[in-house]
């Protein structure tokens, strides 16, 4: 029953929504679960800078395959979700949505362990829900309630979780970068044998401290990869309108890179795991993942001002990474398509229920404006705006 | 109006919360020497600018009183570096980062000779790059190790002010308390001896809003040592205000370990006619001062704040209730700088308790000139507090 297994990781701890997938999982027992492997080419090679690039044949199987429609189908579900309820004004502020990206996680987290660590920018939804992420906390999380990832109080941007070593979640462009190094320079320093991979985007890649950070990554062979979501936009700014440069992959100078077709999620697994060996052994490497988000930068930009329907059309149509898997799937006879719409449905059906759920979380506590300050919320006196109404006395 | 220090509960000394580490154990003493009002007559007569206002010796009860085994003379930077050899030895998760700390020995010696004890990767040296090491300070502390990060000049640490604002001070409460940033961030500021303005800033008035960070500076090799030990131990980040002037400081220190409450104030004087609050440096003009003032028949209390963020009102409010009368001397900017942040809530906390208006001594609004003589006035000298005190007493 390694499908039910598979199915149950996305679930809520919630019962409820359990049993009620039990007859979905009769239904799947035609789905082809083996664990044989196949190999499959990537869908281009691998362009390399200072190394040499990992084979384009890809070992899979249809358990894998199926895992990787299934979360990415979950990571598209919400994310479309998260759209119509930002729109309904049940999520403000920025909501930075990764759909059209989800092979980059789904991909690299099939190649490490969760003893490795993930650091990412501020487009994090995906990356807390791929690292074992609960769904209802994040819709919560989404929505400012209590019962959210972060209670309500870090927001879309700052999604942790610290059990899987995911590390957020950053609003600040590039700033995660030099966190990354440090959780490298931590793994290096206590021997773990781990690696962290440290995301950031076209835009940040011309940030400074991306360089500093890269040449003390390299001093010091600390294990980090860092990981180029080139989803070819800075916000609205096109990639060849701010970098001088845009091989990403190149840019580390000493620092060797791969540029990876990143709608592709074998050749992102391939290419993770590339790196991770090569990290352990050589130090840091640059990963430039190819990629499209089919949103704006966020619910606030429409996302067509810089780029054409056809273009996003395009892309949809040619480079999907769900398509491609579906297609892989279809080509194997692993599942039906009709299997496959069904567990679209039935994962549809399963965020629908998570973001019930999140609704039914109430505000946070107003106390909790001053906890989480400081670790012992020593000597701290806080007033509200209104001094007699709250007031916090911290012992 | 609710006077916040009545109530124990609120604003006591963190060293009384139960708190796991037993930091506070060893008792953080309260100095309360007496300056010798006697003989002390050539030191303050006519004097306008005291270049030479840091005393080669602290005050004369000195901080060994209570050792057992008669305690050790050290200089500032040595008291800090046998902090940090201490807590490095205790906790291997603790390490320095910084520039020419390693094989140079720091720039102010206070990780002379650490590399060689620790190791190349425990006291690591770091290029020329405040942001990226900074943050990746922070990064290493949410993996569970405990970083000192080195600021070679405090004012450096403005390329690295993202970091510590929105990872460091910040990453506690946007992750829902799930991960900790137990850095040290320290290094030398303050007004030197011409170094000029980009290298004589007052990082604490810009720092001091951010929330989730711990700001303490320590003024004497005795709460250098306290402090440091503390800040290391802390769980949350702490910036340690060192300042350029001082670390040649002489003062016998305890042999026994020790600890100083991070949140506390010291007692430097104790008086009935006003409240003098003071930190850093100008602790030392404030006594220079206070010798003048003793002469002509004052009796001020000092009290060296210490802890910049949060202050410790226990220990001020009951200054104030004693002595009705407050004067801030502060080496920040009249602009926005502790003083002003202190001021506030002085009056916010203890207006019930003031005969006089609260006065604020600080640095004059401009860059730090080069020359010696506009230099020194730009900051507060001994002779300007006394006119302070007097007209506040009046």
């Amino acid at each position: 029953m390694a499908a039910a297994a598979v199915l149950r990781r996305h679930l809520t701890r919630n019962s409820a929504t359990t049993s009620h997938l039990s007859p979905l999982l009769a239904r799947t027992r035609g789905v082809s679960d083996s664990t044989d492997p196949i190999t499959v080419e990537t869908s281009v090679p691998f362009k390399s800078h200072i190394v040499d690039p990992p084979s384009r044949q890809t070992t899979t199987s249809s358990h894998e395959l199926l895992t990787f429609f299934r979360d990415m189908s979950l990571m598209r579900r919400s994310e479309i979700a998260a759209d119509s309820l930002y729109k309904a004004k049940l999520i403000r502020g920025f909501c930075h949505l990764y759909d059209g990206q989800e092979a980059v996680a789904v991909g690299m987290e099939a190649a490490i362990t969760r003893a490795d660590a993930i650091i990412t920018a501020y487009r994090d939804h995906c990356a807390y829900l791929a690292r074992g992420g609960d769904l209802v906390a994040a819709f919560a999380e989404l929505m400012g309630r209590r019962d959210g990832c972060s209670r309500g109080k870090g927001g879309s941007m700052h999604f942790y979780k610290r059990d899987a070593n995911f590390f957020g979640g950053h609003g600040i462009v590039g700033a995660q970068v030099p966190l990354g190094c440090g959780i490298a320079f931590a793994q290096r320093y206590r021997k773990e044998g781990t690696v962290t991979f440290d995301l950031y985007g076209d835009g940040a890649a011309n940030q400074g401290q991306l360089f500093e950070a890269l040449n003390m990554a390299a001093l010091w062979k600390l294990p980090v990869i860092l990981v180029c979501e080139n989803n070819h936009y800075g916000m609205g700014t096109a990639e060849w309108k701010a970098s001088k440069s845009p091989a990403y992959f190149k840019r580390g100078d000493y620092v060797p890179g791969l540029k990876v077709d990143g709608m592709d999620v074998l050749a992102v697994k391939q290419a993770c795991k590339f790196a991770k060996e090569h990290a352990l052994a050589n130090g840091p490497i640059i990963l430039e993942m190819d990629t499209y988000r089919y949103h704006g930068h966020s619910m606030s930009d429409p996302g067509s001002t810089y780029r054409t329907r056809d273009e996003i059309a395009g892309i949809r149509q040619e480079r999907d990474p769900i398509e491609r898997v579906r297609k892989l799937i279809l080509a194997h006879d692993f599942a039906t398509a009709q299997e496959l719409k069904d567990m679209e449905k039935e994962l549809r059906k399963q965020v629908d229920a998570a973001i019930a759920k999140a609704k039914e979380s109430p505000m946070p506590d107003p106390s909790e404006l001053f906890t989480n300050v400081y670790v012992n919320d020593c000597g701290l006196e806080s007033f509200g705006v209104d001094r007699k109404v709250v007031r916090t006395v911290l012992p | 109006m609710a006077t916040a220090a009545s109530s124990s509960t609120t604003l006591r000394g963190v060293g009384a919360v139960a708190s796991a580490k037993p930091r506070s154990a060893a008792a953080p003493v309260a100095r309360s020497a007496r300056v010798a009002a006697k003989g002390s007559a050539g030191s303050a007569r006519g004097r306008l600018v005291a270049r030479n206002a840091v005393a080669a010796k602290a005050d004369e009860a000195t901080a060994a009183a209570g050792s057992k085994s008669g305690g050790h003379e050290v200089l500032m930077f040595e008291a800090l570096r046998e902090a940090l050899i201490e807590e490095m030895k205790l906790d291997p998760t603790v390490c320095v980062m910084g520039e020419d700390v390693g094989h140079y020995g720091g720039s102010y010696k206070v990780t002379k000779g650490l590399s060689d004890m620790f190791g190349d990767l425990r006291v690591l040296d770091t290029p020329i790059a405040e942001n990226s090491f900074t943050g990746m300070g922070v990064g290493a502390a949410m993996k569970g190790l405990r970083p000192v990060v080195e600021g070679m000049n405090m004012g450096f640490l403005l390329l690295a002010y993202n970091q510590i604002s929105n990872n460091c001070g910040m990453l506690h409460y946007t992750s829902g308390g799930q991960f900790k940033i137990p850095v040290v961030i320290r290094g030398p500021g303050g007004v030197g001896r011409q170094l000029g303005a980009e290298h004589s800033q007052r990082l604490e008035s810009y720092f001091q809003s951010i929330p989730g960070l711990q700001m303490v500076a320590c003024s004497t090799p005795y709460n250098a040592k306290g402090l440091f030990k503390a800040a290391i131990r802390s769980e949350n980040p702490v910036v340690l205000f060192e300042h350029v002037l001082l670390y040649n400081l002489k003062e016998k220190i305890p042999d026994e370990e020790y600890i100083c409450c991070l949140e506390e104030a010291e007692m430097v004087r104790p008086g009935e006619h006003v409240t003098i609050l003071t930190y850093s440096r100008m602790r030392y003009h404030v006594m220079q001062a206070a010798k003048t003032l003793v002469n002509k028949g004052y009796d001020p209390e000092v009290i060296d704040i210490r802890s910049l963020k949060p202050f410790d009102l226990h220990t001020i409010g009951n200054s104030i209730k004693k002595t009705h009368r407050v004067l801030i001397v502060e080496e920040c900017m009249r602009t926005g700088g502790i003083g002003a942040s202190l001021r506030s809530a002085i009056i916010d906390n203890f207006w019930d308790y003031l005969d006089a208006p609260v006065m604020c001594l600080s640095s004059q609004d401009v860059p730090t000139p080069y020359a010696a003589t506009l230099e020194d006035a730009t900051v507060v000298q001994p002779a300007q507090i006394v006119a302070a005190v007097e007209q506040i007493c009046q």
